[in-house]
């Protein structure tokens, strides 16, 4: 699922909902991206959050598909907001539900390392000096690029997808 | 073809997006933003910084050999910096 809004979200709500009815569903990994209020040696008073509305929603539905041919996962979860927003705001949130912990935490750092370095979206940053926009870091490219050579682990070929039913 | 600048870029163009048609002889994404730089003003200075510039064509992510044409729509920006 994947979500782009300016609204803030209740993180506890979109978890719970991420497993419901899915009693396949062993372990949900979440990352929650906060606005800081320091950057370097800047004091950070808002952020604003630029974005490419036609791209950033096919951008972020391919970065979860690959997450899901990588990782055996019953769903994931996107949800990355713009606009203004302070310190202490929520940016992002990732997660994803698997049968077991290993594709849960691996498929959410995933989710978070590739979204920074494929989806676009844009920091400026107001400090006491004015207006900043934030460099991209070689960091965050580093952190993307170890996904480019790792391999996942091998999907099991007999595990029983979809949602169980009850009836069944 | 449309183009559209974000972030820095935009602001250094002085223009969120417009509506161009290069000459023909402007086939790829470098060749479009040599003409671009020759339009000179903002466009000159957001594109002065090449290796700073990313580009998308029709909301993908491309190179700058990747090819262009009419009605395409071609995004300029700086390096990602969201999550």
């Amino acid at each position: 699922m994947i979500r782009v809004q300016a609204e803030d979200f209740d993180v506890g709500q979109e978890l719970e909902k991420l497993s419901d009815g899915n009693h396949g569903v062993g372990g949900v990994c979440s990352f929650v991206g906060l606005v800081r209020d320091i950057a370097g040696d800047k004091t950070i008073e808002a952020m604003t959050l630029e974005h490419y509305p036609q791209m950033t929603e096919p951008a972020l539905a391919k970065i979860e598909a690959e997450a899901h041919d990588r990782w055996p996962l019953e769903e994931t979860l996107i949800i990355h907001r713009y606009g203004r927003l302070e310190p202490g705001d929520r940016i992002v949130l990732v997660a994803a539900a698997s049968a077991h912990r290993e594709a849960a935490f691996e498929a959410c750092h995933f989710l978070i390392d590739w979204l920074k370095t494929q989806a676009p979206f844009w920091k400026l940053e107001e400090t006491p000096d004015g207006g900043q926009w934030v460099d991209a870091r070689s960091s965050d490219g580093r952190a993307a690029e170890r996904w480019l050579t790792d391999k996942p682990q091998d999907k099991p070929q007999d595990k029983p997808k979809g949602k169980p039913n009850a009836a069944e | 073809m449309k183009i559209l600048y974000f972030a820095w870029l935009r602001e250094k163009a002085g223009i969120g997006e417009e509506d161009v048609s290069p000459p023909e002889t402007v086939t790829t994404v470098a060749e479009l933003v040599e003409w671009m730089k020759s339009r000179g003003g903002g466009f000159a200075e957001a594109f002065a910084n090449e290796g700073m510039v990313r580009v998308a064509v029709n909301q993908e992510h491309v190179q700058t050999d990747h090819p262009v044409a009419a009605g395409d729509e071609i995004a300029f920006f700086p390096p990602i910096t969201g999550g």
